[in-house]
């Protein structure tokens, strides 16, 4: 059974740590916290890789959860740092000192999310859009299916049943 | 070389680099304004409308049409996950090289444009500017459904739904994805099409010209290449 590390659970608002699976654990804590967590994550505890950063969409709550997952080669464990941040102009300290790496994901998270990173390398340029020009498309607030109908102009003449609709009529029509 | 031509080019603008173009309603040649362009790159490029060649008839073209049907080159773009089903192609159980069936490194040599799957925006400026590179008479052939009316990526943000809005298409392979049995039917089938003379997309795409060009730039917001990329 794995316990916050002493020195990180007296310096750190740190929420418990959430088992998932033998080799892999969740850590909740304050957004302010996050760089210095990660460098003494990395430094000290052996969570010498980064193996992805990303960010989830909680719509209702209003705010972005983001995931930074690292890993640990000699323990063979995974630990995911969450923190909180607001939908609303959403910022987050960038990282990408600690690894060289987490550009890149800041990039995408600019992109796809909205989430700024001030003075994260090349955050403004696009990375896998071009030209996009409404909200970023993982916001939940975007509706895709929308867009898609507005923007791309399908073949006439094509029509779809609804699959319980139609096997109702062929099986059942006097239940309709 | 190529840097004698741009300096040659720089020094005059009007320089005969530029085909005559398209004649407007004054008999004054039509010019594309290139406006994606930034200033002093615009004298590099073609700025003049494609002109129809063709359709012609006749004995010797129906010569023609049947030694390009016996030469089919085409171009090695991968687009979507249907390129996948190209390589099989051409290995010894399919073997496309037996219907004269080639991929060529660059749209200069190659004939055949062969769509592979679902176009995102951001492919869809590559296959207009490789299509656009290709020498006429060219045939496109669009693979799998997502070509036909979007696939499984009807509803997605930055998906195409049909390709023949953009780029002119002679064969549809139905099929997600198609066989490389299809493939093979696909291509038999263009070469029919081409010895009947009814493969004209580049006559069709010149002639439709501003309808393409209108339907490109409503999807491709950051136009930062030539407006006809000959």
């Amino acid at each position: 059974m794995r316990t916050i590390p002493a020195d990180i659970a007296e310096r750190f608002e740190v929420g418990p740590l959430v088992s998932k699976r033998a080799d892999l654990s969740t850590l909740d804590v304050d957004s302010k916290d996050v760089p210095e967590l990660l460098a003494r994550l990395r430094d000290r505890h052996g969570y010498r890789h980064l193996s992805f950063a990303t960010a989830t969409d909680l719509f209702e709550e209003g705010v972005f959860v983001l995931t930074y997952m690292l890993h640990n080669h000699e323990e063979r464990h995974s630990l995911g740092v969450k923190c909180r941040i607001g939908r609303e102009n959403a910022t987050m300290e960038s990282c990408h000192l600690l690894w060289e790496q987490m550009w890149t994901y800041q990039r995408e998270m600019k992109e796809l999310f909205g989430i700024d990173f001030p003075g994260s390398p090349r955050v403004d340029e696009s990375f896998v859009l071009e030209g996009w020009i409404d909200i970023p498309p993982m916001r939940r607030e975007f509706d895709t299916r929308e867009y898609s109908e507005r923007t791309f102009p399908t073949r006439p003449g094509r029509y779809t049943k609804d699959p319980a609709t139609h096997m109702k009529e062929k099986l059942y029509p006097e239940a309709l | 070389m190529s840097d004698m031509k741009f300096t040659r080019a720089l020094a005059d603008p009007d320089h005969a680099l530029k085909p005559a173009g398209r004649p407007g309603p004054l008999g004054k040649p039509l010019v594309l304004a290139n406006d994606g362009l930034p200033e002093e790159e615009k004298a590099w490029f073609c700025d003049a409308y494609p002109t129809a060649s063709g359709p012609y008839k006749g004995i010797l073209e129906n010569f023609l049409n049947w030694a390009r049907s016996k030469s089919l080159w085409i171009l090695g773009f991968g687009t979507g996950c249907g390129a996948i089903e190209l390589r099989p192609l051409m290995t010894s159980r399919f073997d496309m090289y037996r219907f004269g069936i080639q991929p060529r490194p660059t749209p200069r040599q190659s004939s055949v444009f062969v769509i592979g799957g679902y176009a995102s925006v951001k492919t869809l400026k590559r296959i207009v500017r490789s299509y656009e590179q290709m020498m006429g008479p060219k045939f496109v052939v669009a693979l799998g459904s997502c070509t036909i009316n979007g696939g499984m990526y009807w509803d997605s943000y930055n998906t195409i739904n049909a390709i023949e809005h953009y780029i002119p298409v002679d064969v549809y392979i139905a099929g997600c994805m198609p066989r490389p049995e299809a493939l093979l039917a696909g291509f038999k089938e263009l070469q029919r099409k081409i010895r009947r003379g009814e493969c004209e997309g580049a006559v069709k795409y010149a002639e439709n010209f501003e309808w393409y060009k209108a339907n490109q730039k409503k999807v491709i917001h950051d136009w930062n290449m030539p407006d006809y990329n000959y």
